[in-house]
């Protein structure tokens, strides 16, 4: 995990170090003098070669220093800390509605292949799994927020499981975890009907163990350890889900954060997120590793 | 078989191995044309590929003509999409935006493929210390999340459409890496192979001629998985303004048109959208089928 880790450091350093333009010039605007844009670059550390800027960032991110901001003047630590709560709200709402809404209906699906729920649901699915997640956020923003007016059009407002918060957030959510759920519940129902075809549910049923027991004691268990998988595999793509949704819902995220920052560029708040970003997936997948051993015995790491 | 004349070619060109792979892919492209939803997807691409290529002789207006007697007009005869801000034809301007979705796929898709097969076939072939710092790379680039990746650096680039060519190959090559590098593993352990090396063949010629047309359905199926993903990451990166520039248009830059005037004309972003989703989904049928027909063991 640690090489990996360096790894991505020096990738989001060389992005940096790649683009085109000086940020010394960009954070000072057209009118600068060249002697001033010249001592911000000093101070910047902008006039040093690639790998001594590079060992200077991380110099700092060790210590928790991620920089300072161009544009704002203020540490980059502390910018991330203030969105990091929000993203973290809207990928883990987002995140529950997908497992709520999909594990159910693929499990359904399964147990009545072919029937009418079966149909419908995998029409869905497909559908949900098509739908470009900023185009979804418009509509609902059209239907539900400006057109019916169920929801406020965008922000956040309120304290966390408040009723104003929940009325600020699922929008978002929804519009975050649509497609997700589209490929979770195929992948639950596919996984749900080759467990069923295994011998040892035939035999459970032979032994006149109730249906619906055997469904949710035998099946469901073993039938989880891909979704899992697929759930961990889904973690880093929500987040980056949420980048763009929170653009589209102007929600106080990272990934507004990160746009901006971009758009702006200011190069320490870039590296800043992405990292912090990346510093998510890992977890995410160690996580996953984890709940294979629970979900598994088989399984193991040592 | 005019309907699955893309897909058809693609199979029989990685063809080389000897005459009875013929009769492989002639059931191959039976079970894939008895599968419904391929059909369709198949039939959808083709018009798809059509109309971005004849779009000028189709559209009933010119994409970018500017028309301000007939701003935000509701869809009617003469506008069956609308009309948007400054009266141009959604109609026509999606119509052409197929041309950039078709554009994008298609070269971003080739690079990651060139990319990521030809550094799949070497790791998977060559293993050792080539293999670890391959894998390492790969291992690298899954940890950083793909759209956070590409945003930063089309964005830093200065947005456009090759900045977002650039930014979207980098980030997509490692998917073929895996892929390929794992057939390969175990086309390596074949009888054919040791013996074509224990008979001096060079490396390349083993790799080229033995190793990858063994290993293309898979490609061939992932690059078809991955359209989805490169067209919709296109669109979204230009919705934020860092792909594809205003006034062209691109899908997701039609969507972000529209944006402001959600309110009062929806028409403008709502159709570019089902224009996106159609094409995923026709993709999606495609690669689903392709997989079931190459793979019936997995067919469900």
């Amino acid at each position: 995990m640690i090489p990996v880790m360096l790894g991505v450091t020096v990738v989001i350093s060389s992005i940096v170090y790649a683009a085109p333009g000086n940020p010394a010039r960009l954070a000072l605007g057209d009118g600068a003098s060249p002697e001033a844009v010249a001592q911000l670059e000093q101070e910047m550390g902008l006039n040093q070669p690639a790998h001594i800027r590079y060992f200077d960032w991380m110099a700092g991110v060790l210590q928790g220093d991620l920089g300072t901001s161009i544009q704002s003047g203020r540490a980059v630590s502390t910018l991330i800390i203030e969105r990091l709560g929000p993203t973290l709200e809207l990928a883990l709402v987002a995140m529950a509605l997908t497992i709520i809404i999909a594990i159910p209906l693929g499990v359904i699906s399964a147990v009545r292949q072919y029937s009418w729920v079966d149909n419908t649901s995998m029409f869905f699915a497909i559908f949900w799994l098509s739908m470009p997640s900023f185009w979804l956020g418009l509509i609902l923003i059209y239907l539900f927020a400006v057109r019916w007016q169920f929801f406020p059009v965008s922000g956040r407002e309120g304290l966390i499981f408040t009723f104003t918060w929940w009325s600020f957030i699922l929008l978002p959510a929804i519009a975050t975890g649509t497609r997700r759920a589209g490929l979770l519940t195929r992948l639950m129902r596919s996984s749900m009907l080759e467990i069923l075809n295994e011998d040892y549910i035939r035999t459970a049923r032979g032994k006149g163990i109730g249906s619906k027991a055997v469904i949710y004691t035998h099946g469901m268990k073993n039938a989880l350890i891909p979704v899992v998988t697929l759930i961990g595999l889904q973690v880093p793509l929500i987040f980056s889900g949420t980048v763009i949704i929170e653009v589209v819902f102007s929600w106080p995220g990272m990934g507004r954060l990160l746009v901006d920052a971009v758009l702006q560029r200011d190069y320490p708040v870039v590296q800043g997120t992405i990292l912090v970003y990346s510093v998510i997936v890992m977890v995410a997948n160690f996580g996953v590793d984890i709940a294979y051993t629970y979900l598994d015995p088989r399984i193991d790491y040592s | 078989m005019a309907h699955s004349g893309d897909v058809d070619t693609s199979i029989t060109s990685s063809d080389s191995a000897g005459s009875g792979r013929w009769d492989d892919q002639y059931i191959i492209l039976r079970r894939l044309a008895q599968s419904k939803l391929a059909l369709g997807g198949t039939i959808y691409v083709a018009l798809f590929v059509i109309i971005g290529i004849i779009a000028p002789l189709i559209t009933p207006h010119d994409p970018m003509a500017q028309n301000y007697d007939a701003l935000n007009q509701a869809p009617s005869l003469a506008h069956p999409f609308g009309t948007d801000n400054y009266g141009r034809d959604v109609f026509s301007r999606v119509l052409y935006g197929t041309r950039y979705a078709l554009l994008l796929g298609i070269v971003i898709i080739g690079i990651q493929m060139i990319v990521g097969v030809g550094l799949g076939l070497i790791a998977g072939y060559y293993e050792g210390y080539v293999e670890t710092v391959i894998m390492r790379i790969v291992d690298i680039s899954l940890s950083i999340p793909g759209i956070v990746l590409a945003l930063a650096i089309a964005g830093m680039l200065g947005g456009g459409l090759l900045p977002l060519i650039v930014a979207i190959s980098l980030v997509g090559w490692r998917g073929f890496t895996r892929i390929v590098r794992g057939d390969v593993k175990s086309v390596i352990e074949e009888d054919y192979i040791e013996a074509a090396r224990s008979s001096g063949v060079p490396d390349r010629w083993i790799i080229l001629k033995h190793i990858l047309p063994n290993v293309s359905s898979s490609i061939i199926v992932y690059a078809t998985l991955t359209m989805p993903t490169v067209i919709l990451w296109s669109a979204a990166l230009s919705f934020l303004g860092m792909g594809v520039h205003p006034p062209t248009p691109e899908w997701g830059a039609l969507i972000a048109d529209g944006r402001g005037d959600l309110q009062s004309a929806w028409w403008i972003s709502t159709f570019p959208g089902f224009a996106i989703m159609a094409t995923i989904i026709a993709f999606n049928a495609i690669g689903d089928g392709l997989r079931d027909a190459l793979d019936p063991k997995q067919a469900r």
